[in-house]
């Protein structure tokens, strides 16, 4: 197979990935949690596909298939917890909402 | 089968007792007052009926056996077995729980059922401590009385001053006896493997384990995981700590229980399974032991003296009196060690009378410090004469059965360790200043309030009466109680001291 | 016949006690007397049953036997030999007189069904203490006495001094009680037996005489006598024991129990005739103790006080007769000491009851018109105590003390003794005019009311009067052949002139006395007013300061140490193990802080670590 070498694919899966927790880990904001995740769902997914293209099988592209419905069902459930903060707290602050004595 | 029974009674008593509440407050306190008088009339039948006399050679040591697999993968049974000294401490058990009943007569109003069950429950673990003769059901039986001990404290106690609260004690309590306990449990999964190594045989049998062939340095470490399991309950110094709080939070009948028997367990417990299973490493420890049971007797009066709260100082006064015990039964020689046991019924008539006395002035005038104490003579009747005397039991007045106790460890104790008995003697003279003491400050001197209180009624004074009259028999007829034991104390004597001729030999072999 | 008598003799305030003790207040005032008075007038009365059957040979009875270990078997038995009756005439007699005087000094008081339980208890453990055959038994009474002593002393429990001074004795004999416990442990290892026959039959037979064992044997029973018999060191309890009703004192601590000390010493006598070098010792510190109270009575303002020390010095002239191994004039001292100071007792508490229960020498005074029968006591008292040549009891006996001290060849007991017998006569030549001459210090004893009863108060005080005088002495039967031969048994030289110098001595001390308090008490009052004689004074009145030296020496740092313990530093030690807990999980709870982006922090971290590691270990690997 011609065009894009693995290497580059998995370089790509791996900044994404790397965005994302870099998202993750520093903003505080839900919605951008939120997309953090989204985003590394999807560098897996990203990794998986380049890796079942390179190999030939498509275990990888049913992989992808349960990533995306994963997160689905993961945007929708954080959106609406997102909704509810809101409405509780007026914000979605993260850190806010912290009751934990730590 | 009458030894399970012995357990069961209490146990279904107990359940009887938690239900019993829904007819009337007074239904559990009947019950449980009866269950434990029947316990007290099956030992006494059994004592009246048995045969005391030193077994010969091919005969059971025991007076009952009953044994049953439970577990046979890993060799559990259930084996209960009775003896002299086991008799007489579930008699002693029996008695002091059907008092412990009597006196939270009125004590207790809230969840009598409860109270009861778990009182029942105490009984259930501790006469199950003295029969069980299969160390895994004696562990469990060991951990069984602290769960209930551990809710009568926590939730009938008192709640002293701020930070000293009764769940705080309870918990300190429970700690202390739960990180003991699995230490012994470590030393007897430990014994039971060595044994199971050099045999091929899985078992938790008494009777197998006590020719358990243990390579020395291992041995030592497992005679000291009994040893601190039961220093903890006897209590000795260095791990006293929770007696004093679990003494001065729990309610009344917690606290005749806690002096009365439950720290008779531990003696028991050194003396079954400590002494005899490691008997050439308990003869090497001695000396450290002895040490030990000198700084109890005077460590627990030198804080005795200094304590304000009535309970707390009868708390330092046991740890004071359980390092003769200490001494006694490392001291090898069978005067001393029937000392012992004679100490430690004294013990429990006494520290238990003082302890109801106690609870009556609480009743009374609702303090325990005795700062608010004073010219209690002129204000009560006939209960300052009741303390007098379990005060002149306390500081060994002979003609009370614990002179007797201390006197027979004293005098048994002389020959091998002169040094010892000389120290141990001048705790005669704290014991005196610690009694006298508390005599002072609650009951002569000036008035501290006004107006005159009541005096004992039936159910107090009929206690005090029976308590009373075992001490001075005890005192001065101890010679049925002494017949009991013997044929147990001898053969652990002659294992003792056997033991310290093989090291001689040994010695001199090299 | 004998036995019976005096098991009989035994029982009777036994019974009585445990009648009166749980009786609660149902009796009332007059059946307490009663019973109280009653059980030890029977009691008396079969002691004379017994003393009537006595054969001469001792007799033994064995009740039970209370413990039976091994070789350890004392028994509850009673052997009647001589010294015991002798003992138990003294306390079932005289305790019946000084009952019956009870009745009269405690109607009114409060409380009198608690003391006549004692008082008889008291009776019952002292009469354990003489009969028993053994010494775990003697120990038994030993132990009984000082805990109704304790009783007894502390009676009056409302003003907290006098249960301090009950504590105070029963602490200090208590020490010496743990010497005898521990003399007690050593006979029984070295022995084998507890039973006094058997010991003073074997002890010459395991021991050498003067060995170091038998030396140290008979130390620790000296500690226990001393400590019961108030001599030095252990003596400063007595003194305060005062703080009790006066028939307690002259019972417990004048006629009986401090008197206990002597009879243990001579009941033993074959063990401390094995170690002369302690017996010496006996006789030494009974010297020291005779001076020294005999001094501190000198200075005493309470007229219980001065009786209390003038006991303490009697006592001492018993150990110095013991110390010369003559114990038959011991304890015939210690006979005629009962009469005559339990009269002493009596009359003074007779004149306190009639003064209001004042007792200070100075507030009384010009009482000898209005209180004569207890004038007479305390002038047939002073002269018995006093050793008034032939008239007097106390004569006989002290001239039989100071006799053997010299037959003995120990002068320096011998000059202890008489110096003695001269600081005897100045302090009850002053007593007397403190209390009955001069003029009234108060207005108690300007209107006293003396006691009237011909019955229970002048009865006691005439009986005792007469038993102080020479017919006391005559009454003593002699212990002859209980014990070996005294050292002066033999030679009788000299025996004359040490009677003139003894008979010079005490009209040298009245002689003083009458100069000093008569023709020059002006010059006195200026001399101990101010300067060295005022620190003379404080001296002798706090009796050479022992109190202060066992306070700071003793007390204090017992409290110290109590104090400094009270936090119970052991037990914080343990809770170390919670603290570390604590500090552990303050530290870790810091993690859980809920904040997502940490734990995600967190989780790659672990993640690269895992990474790395494998990593590592996989390089290493191949």
């Amino acid at each position: 197979m011609n065009g894009v070498p693995m290497e580059h694919g998995l370089v790509l899966a791996a900044t994404l990935f790397s965005l994302g927790l870099a998202g993750l880990m520093l903003r505080r904001s839900m919605l951008f949690v939120l997309m953090s995740l989204e985003i590394m769902l999807n560098a897996a997914g990203l990794a998986f596909i380049v890796g079942s293209t390179a190999w030939n099988q498509p275990d990888g592209q049913a992989m992808f298939l349960l990533v995306i419905t994963l997160a689905a069902a993961e945007a929708s459930v954080g959106l609406a917890l997102m909704i509810q903060l809101y409405q509780r707290f007026h914000s979605i602050k993260l850190d806010n909402v912290s009751r934990m004595r730590g | 089968m009458i030894l399970l029974w012995l357990i069961l009674i209490p146990f279904f008593g107990g359940l009887l007792c938690w239900q019993a509440e829904r007819w009337g407050q007074q239904a559990p306190r009947w019950i449980a007052l009866g269950t434990m008088l029947l316990v007290l009339a099956a030992s006494l039948v059994l004592w009246i009926g048995g045969d005391f006399s030193p077994p010969g050679v091919s005969e059971s040591p025991w007076l009952l056996e009953w044994r049953v697999p439970w577990i046979p993968r890993f060799g559990i049974e259930i084996h209960l077995a009775m003896d002299g000294l086991s008799l007489i401490l579930v008699a002693l058990a029996g008695l002091l729980g059907a008092l412990a009943v009597l006196c939270s007569w009125n004590e207790i109003v809230e969840r009598v059922g409860f109270f009861h069950l778990n009182l029942l429950f105490i009984m259930s673990g501790v006469v199950g401590v003295f029969l069980a003769l299969d160390l895994f059901l004696f562990f469990l039986f060991w951990e069984a009385m602290l769960v209930p001990m551990y809710f009568l404290i926590a939730l009938w106690g008192h709640s002293g001053s701020p930070g000293q609260t009764r769940i705080r004690a309870a918990t300190r309590f429970f700690i202390y006896t739960q990180a003991s306990g699995l230490l012994m449990l470590v030393a007897i999964l430990a014994l039971v493997f060595v044994n199971y190594s050099n045999t091929g045989v899985m078992t938790f049998s008494y009777n197998a384990l006590l020719n358990a062939n243990v390579p020395d340095g291992l041995a030592f470490w497992l005679m000291l995981g009994f040893f601190i399991a039961f220093a903890v309950k006897l209590p000795v110094v260095p791990f006293h700590g929770w007696l004093p709080d679990a003494h001065a939070q729990a309610p009344t009948a917690g606290s005749v229980d806690l002096a009365g028997i439950l720290l008779k367990t531990a003696a028991y417990g050194i003396l079954r399974f400590a002494i005899p299973l490691f008997p050439e490493q308990s003869q090497a420890f001695a000396p450290v032991a002895m040490t030990l049971g000198l700084v109890g007797i005077f460590y627990g009066a030198i804080l005795a003296c200094g304590q304000q709260d009535i309970k707390r100082l009868i708390a330092y006064t046991s740890i004071s009196h359980m390092g003769f015990v200490l001494i006694a039964l490392y001291a090898g020689s069978e005067l001393a060690m029937q000392g012992a046991i004679v100490i430690m019924v004294a013990h429990a008539f006494s520290s238990a009378g003082l302890f109801i006395l106690s609870g009556q002035l609480y009743e009374r005038i609702k303090t325990r410090d005795m700062r608010l104490m004073g010219g209690l003579w002129g204000r009560i009747p006939t209960l300052p004469g009741l303390t007098l005397f379990f005060v002149a039991a306390s500081l060994g007045m002979p003609a009370t059965a614990n002179f007797i106790g201390e006197f027979m460890v004293l005098f048994g104790t002389f020959d091998n360790a002169p040094e010892v008995v000389i120290i141990a003697s001048a705790g005669l003279v704290l014991a005196a200043i610690y009694s006298l003491l508390m005599m002072q400050r609650v009951h002569f001197g000036g008035e501290y309030s006004q107006g005159r209180l009541a005096g004992p009624d039936a159910r107090e004074y009929a206690m005090m009466l029976l308590l009373i009259g075992l001490t001075l028999a005890v005192g001065l007829y101890p010679q049925p109680l002494l017949d009991t034991t013997a044929s147990m104390v001898q053969p652990v004597v002659a294992l003792f001291t056997d033991s310290a001729g093989l090291a001689a030999q040994a010695e001199e072999v090299e | 016949m004998m036995t019976v008598a005096t098991v009989l003799s035994c029982l009777l305030p036994l019974a009585s006690t445990l009648a009166l003790a749980f009786s609660g207040e149902r009796l009332g005032p007059r059946a307490s007397t009663l019973i109280g008075v009653g059980s030890v007038g029977l009691a008396a009365l079969a002691t004379a049953w017994a003393l009537l059957a006595y054969s001469g040979a001792s007799q033994s009875v064995t009740l039970w036997t209370w413990v039976s270990v091994g070789d350890f078997q004392p028994t509850i038995g009673l052997t009647v030999d001589r010294l015991s009756l002798v003992m138990m005439g003294i306390i079932t007699g005289v305790g019946f007189l000084i009952h019956l005087f009870a009745a009269w000094y405690m109607a009114g008081e409060a409380g009198i069904t608690r003391f006549y339980a004692w008082m008889n208890l008291f009776v019952f453990s002292m009469l354990i203490l003489v009969l028993a055959d053994n010494l775990l038994l003697l120990f038994l009474g030993w132990e009984g006495v000082g805990l109704c002593s304790y009783g007894l002393i502390g009676y009056y429990y409302q003003d907290e001094a006098n249960n301090w001074a009950a504590f105070k004795a029963f602490i200090v004999t208590r020490i010496g009680d743990v010497f005898l416990a521990l003399g007690m442990f050593l006979i029984f290892v070295e022995i084998g037996s507890l039973d006094i026959g058997q010991v003073l039959d074997q002890a010459p037979r395991v021991w050498a005489e003067g060995s170091a064992t038998a030396n140290i044997a008979a130390l620790l029973i000296l500690g226990g006598a001393l400590g019961k018999s108030a001599q030095v060191p252990l003596h400063t309890w007595l003194p305060d024991a005062m703080a009790g009703p006066t028939p307690v004192s002259a019972l417990i601590h004048a006629a009986t129990m401090v008197t206990a000390g002597v009879y243990l010493i001579a009941r033993l006598n074959g063990l401390f005739l094995l170690a002369p070098d302690v017996l010496l010792l006996v006789g030494v510190i009974g010297a020291v103790s005779l001076l020294l109270a005999g001094f501190a009575a000198l200075a005493q303002t309470d007229i219980k006080r001065v009786l209390a020390y003038s006991t303490m010095s009697q006592i001492g002239y018993m150990f110095v007769a013991l110390g010369v191994g003559a114990f038959d004039a011991a304890i015939f001292h210690l006979t005629t000491h009962a009469f005559f100071k339990a009269l002493l007792f009596l009359s003074a508490g007779s004149v306190i009851i009639s003064c209001h229960h004042e007792q200070e020498m100075g507030k009384l005074g010009g009482l000898w018109r209005q209180l004569p029968v207890a004038y007479a006591g305390f002038l047939v008292g002073g002269a018995a105590l006093v050793a008034l040549p032939l008239v007097s009891a106390g004569f006989f006996s002290k001239d039989e003390i100071l006799w053997q001290t010299m037959a003995a060849d120990r002068a320096g007991l011998l000059i202890a003794g008489l110096l003695g017998a001269v600081l005897t006569g100045l302090y009850t030549v002053r007593l007397i005019l403190g209390i009955f001459h001069g003029e009234p210090g108060s207005h108690h004893a300007r209107h006293p009311e003396p006691g009237k009863n011909l019955f229970t108060h002048h009865l006691p005080l005439i009986v005792l009067a007469v038993l102080s005088t020479f017919l006391g002495a005559w009454l003593y039967p002699g212990l002859g052949e209980l014990f070996p031969a005294a050292p002066g048994e033999a030679a009788d030289t000299g025996h004359t002139l040490l009677q003139v110098l003894a008979t010079g001595a005490v009209i040298a001390g009245l002689a003083l006395a009458g100069w000093l308090f008569l023709m020059r008490r002006q010059w006195l009052h200026s001399v101990v007013e101010k300067g060295a004689g005022a620190r003379c004074w404080t001296l002798l009145n706090r009796a050479w300061g022992f109190d202060a030296l066992f306070k700071w020496g003793l007390v204090r740092p017992w409290q110290w140490l109590v104090h400094g313990l009270r936090c119970d530093f052991i037990n914080r030690g343990m809770n170390l193990l919670a603290l570390i807990a604590r500090v552990g999980n303050a530290g870790l709870v810091r993690t859980q802080n809920g904040r997502v982006r940490t734990y995600a922090c967190v989780m790659v971290l672990g993640v690269t670590v895992i990474l790395i590691s494998l990593v590592l270990t996989r390089g290493g690997g191949t």
